[in-house]
């Protein structure tokens, strides 16, 4: 029985779309692996325990980077703590108390906005008003609030999504005993949120602290050769590292497999802490029972 | 002649409720006695959840809703101004449609309501456990876990759970939304028959859509029709000869 040719044609558009599909999800997936081995393959041969726990030497094209990582962490680690709060209370307030209408679709559009400014424009707002008008100086501290500004927006939307994961039955649960509102988001609401809350914003995490231009003017020295004794030191940082090796050192070709080696240790931290990230995720979602 | 007003716990007085623009009950007036159990039945849609949550307050939650009238519980209309709907909660105490306990151990879960209304004592709790618990008939299935979750109960325990951490509150009187609606016939056997025990200590309003359930439990029966209460009457009355012939159309499942 020969196929009526308007069927074929249909097979034909049918085939046609997977293979776009399967095609785009092919390119993905060798782009990423492709650039993962271009910058392991790069840097592999840099990468080891010095070159992990020294500081850089002889004007940075010899040495490690021990001080870069140890300011990204810092700086992500304040970044953390300045933005799970503040989030964590925007999301209750936008799903537990504000009334659902204009004026909490306004403040969403405006978050939204947020997660949509250039990076730049953060380091801007940051050298404005923390290094300047707040007179805090480039350092740590003023380094953590604009990063903490720039991951605002992803650990609301964190946060939100995972207080909308509640059941609200547990919410009437608590209530119709005669439990307060507060308690109830404080009691029952917030310890089931709280997973995802932070597996949503660690993924904040690899945001903070891969950015450049947020910290470029409020908190990363070029070189500095003392650690950190305080909120108000200037820090290096991973990401300006190499930005420093790339561009601006009078050694720019010889300090190649530094800035490969620093690249690799960025990804690898970043790409590990998203792992953990939604290995975890992947856990609670097992052990869910509801 | 003996006054009604000595045994009535809740007296429900002209009640209109809006969601928004909608009219979900109207003008309904009943009165709820003490130690009684009371059925509200009448097809899916009628208000009979609408008029539950009307008692203890969790209307409040719903943006956009009004009620009008009074609905007086021990003298006071509980939509008073001055009334905190977390005082009313903890007085009326409800269960719910789906068996919903806490993610929490069954210990903590009756323990839960306690003492955030300011019960410390490790003693008066354990104590408060153990009565709560046997009040619901769970005592012998889970004295021995209860610091495992409730979420590994059956269905029909988690209910007898849910029932347990109501009572825990002490309540005077326990809303109950269909509360079997979601078990198995054994599970429903025993609420039913444990509903016929808690009577004696607290006031039951209890919406059922099984009106062999309501024949078998209740003594008062409220027949609602499109937010209307059609007919309110001893139960016994409502099943054999009702007032109303649309009460009798819908018992004898000629609509619903
Ligand atoms: N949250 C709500 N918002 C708007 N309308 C509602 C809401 N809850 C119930 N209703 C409406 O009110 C009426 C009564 O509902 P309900 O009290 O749940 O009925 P029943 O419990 O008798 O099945 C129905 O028409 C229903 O659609
Ligand atoms: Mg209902």
């Amino acid at each position: 029985m020969a196929i009526p040719s308007t069927m074929r044609w249909r097979y034909f558009k049918e085939g046609l779309f997977f293979a776009l599909v399967r095609l785009s999800a092919l390119v993905i997936t060798v782009s990423l692996g492709g650039l993962l081995l271009y910058i392991f393959l790069n840097g592999f041969r840099t990468v080891n325990w010095a070159f992990l726990t020294l500081p850089p030497t002889d004007s940075m094209t010899k040495g490690g980077i021990m001080p870069a990582i140890l300011g990204t962490f810092y700086l992500t680690l304040g970044a953390i703590a300045v933005a799970l709060p503040l989030g964590i209370m925007s999301a209750i307030y936008l799903t537990e108390y504000a009334k659902q209408g204009p004026i909490v679709r306004i403040i969403r559009i405006g978050v939204n906005c947020l997660a949509g400014v250039p990076s730049i424009v953060f380091g801007l707002f940051g050298l404005g008003l923390f290094v300047v008008f707040l007179q805090f100086g480039s350092c740590i501290l003023s380094g953590a609030l604009t990063l903490g500004i720039l991951i605002l927006p992803t650990i609301i939307g964190a946060s939100e999504e995972a207080l909308k994961g509640v059941p609200q039955t547990f919410r009437e649960a608590s209530l119709a005993l005669g439990v307060s509102k507060w308690q109830t988001i404080y009691r029952i609401v917030l310890p089931n949120a709280l997973p995802g809350i932070l597996t949503g914003s660690i993924l904040g995490i690899g945001r903070a602290a891969g950015e450049t231009a947020p910290i470029m003017f409020t908190a990363a020295a070029f070189y500095t050769a003392k650690l950190p004794s305080s909120i108000l030191d200037e820090v290096m940082a991973l990401p300006f590292h190499i930005y420093v090796l790339a561009t601006a050192g009078t050694h720019i070709e010889e300090t190649r497999p530094i800035q490969y080696g620093t690249v690799l240790v960025l990804v690898g931290l970043v790409l590990g802490v998203d792992l953990i990230a939604i290995f975890i995720r992947s856990f609670i979602r097992k052990r869910k029972r509801w | 002649m003996v006054t009604v007003e000595d045994t009535r716990v809740i007296y429900v007085k002209n009640v209109n409720f809006y969601y928004g623009g909608f009219r979900a009950l109207t003008d309904i007036t009943m009165d709820f006695e003490q130690n009684r159990v009371t059925a509200l039945i009448g097809p899916s849609g009628c208000g009979k959840s609408t008029l539950l949550r009307l008692l203890n307050r969790m209307n409040d939650l719903i943006d956009g809703t009004r009620v009008e009238g009074e609905v007086i519980f021990e003298g006071n209309n509980i939509y008073d101004a001055k009334v905190d709907p977390v005082d009313i909660r903890r007085r009326i105490g409800m269960v719910f449609q789906k068996p919903n306990p806490f993610p929490k151990s069954i210990y903590n879960n009756i323990t839960y309501g306690p003492r955030l209304a300011g019960l410390n004592n490790r003693i008066d709790l354990e104590a408060l456990v153990e009565r709560s618990l046997r009040q619901a008939v769970l005592w012998d299935e889970v004295k021995d876990i209860l610091n495992q979750s409730a979420m590994m109960l059956s269905g029909g325990q988690q209910q007898r759970l849910c029932i347990a951490r109501a009572l825990a509150m002490k309540p005077d009187v326990l809303l109950m939304d269909e509360p079997t609606s979601a078990l198995d016939p054994i599970s429903t056997a025993k609420i039913e028959e444990l509903i016929q025990d808690l009577k004696k200590l607290y006031t039951i309003i209890i919406v059922t859509h099984n009106m062999q359930q309501a024949a078998r439990i209740s003594d008062m029966t409220g027949f609602f029709y499109i937010g209307k209460l059609i007919e309110f009457n001893a139960t016994e009355k409502i099943f054999t000869k009702p007032d109303h012939k649309q009460t009798e159309d819908y018992i004898t499942g000629r609509f619903g």
